[in-house]
């Protein structure tokens, strides 16, 4: 994509999203949101995550653990520092370190 | 929790030049989109040449939450004029609304919300900005050795792991990634729509199972 499709991308990326976080404010009582689809909202943000992470860990990259990939690795560390500290600090930080320990035990 | 905004900022700010977008634009994207899941979510699917179509669904899928944000705020702001709420609907993102509507149901009517929404939202914004741009400056001068690209999925699972806190949700994970990962090969990253659309559809109706059940006094497996 050119540097214009992107930009234009991201004004409608920012529109829409702008659009949403208007909606009930702007529009009030006469919007409604039920319970049915109150619930299904809700299980939006992991299965997205999920999907965006799954392809990203298991794909194959240059580096190699034994039979693993080094970014498995990593992101199940990570994963694990994620789960106990719940920090976006730390588990990125233990992602980043293990990957590079791996890279370069590798070299 | 604001000060948890600088480092997500800044890792905008790397997996953006990372993808080879120049600083300027990367900052552009935090002030127009303004959330940081979807702006990763986009940068990640740019970096992988997806449609701009799925980046569009991605980003809305992703912000949809911010409806019941919307709906939840709506009546403590009903008092303000409707060019007001739409100024006050650009500073919505998780920590303002978390902080602002856990505060306006505490206090009186005669809290000034308005003047502390925006006051918090200018702040907010200042500083997701201003990392954005650190984040960007920092990420072109470091070498591709780094690996930084790999900062884009961490921060998925950094998002995705705090929210596995019910058996529903993991379902939604495992059948979400599960499915991405099986239709990865799909053209323009649909596979990435499909694999959410399944997900939350499995969790829909395994928790309208659950309630039912629980409802009927059959079973209840959590408290």
């Amino acid at each position: 994509m050119s540097r214009t499709a992107i930009l234009l991308l991201i004004v409608a990326a920012g529109a829409l999203t702008f659009a949403m976080r208007a909606s009930f404010l702007v529009a009030g009582s006469r919007l409604r949101l039920d319970g049915g689809l109150r619930t299904a909202l809700e299980y939006v943000p992991a299965a997205v995550l999920a999907a965006l992470v799954a392809p990203a860990l298991f794909a194959e990259g240059p580096v190699r653990f034994g039979p693993l990939d080094a970014k498995l690795v990593a992101g199940a560390v990570a994963a694990l520092v994620a789960w106990r500290t719940k920090s976006v600090i730390y588990t990125f930080a233990a992602g980043m370190l293990v990957l590079w320990g791996l890279t370069w035990l590798a070299a | 929790m604001l000060l948890g905004l600088i480092p997500f900022g800044m890792i905008v700010g790397v997996s953006g030049v990372s993808i080879g977008m120049p600083v300027i634009d990367v900052v552009f994207m935090s002030a127009v989109v303004f959330a940081g899941a979807a702006q990763l979510a986009t940068l990640a699917l740019l970096g992988a040449s997806s449609a701009p179509w799925v980046v569009l669904v991605t980003v809305a899928l992703i912000n949809l939450r911010h409806l019941m944000y919307s709906a939840a705020l709506a009546p403590l702001m009903a008092r303000y004029t409707v060019m007001q709420r739409l100024a006050m609907a650009y500073f919505m993102v998780d920590h303002t609304y978390t902080v602002g509507v856990l505060r306006y149901r505490q206090e009186g009517d005669d809290y000034d919300r308005r003047r502390h929404w925006l006051g918090m939202g200018t702040v907010t914004s200042a500083m997701w900005l201003a990392s954005t741009a650190l984040g960007g400056v920092v990420g072109a001068q470091l070498p591709e050795a780094l690996q930084l690209d790999f900062a884009l999925p961490l921060m998925f699972l950094a998002l995705l792991v705090p929210l596995l806190r019910d058996r529903p949700t993991v379902v939604v994970a495992l059948v979400a990634g599960g499915l991405a990962l099986a239709l990865a090969n799909l053209p323009y990253n649909l596979g990435l729509v499909v694999a959410t659309l399944c997900g939350v559809a499995a969790g829909t109706v395994l928790s309208s199972v659950r309630k039912r059940r629980s409802v009927d006094g059959v079973a209840r497996d959590e408290p």
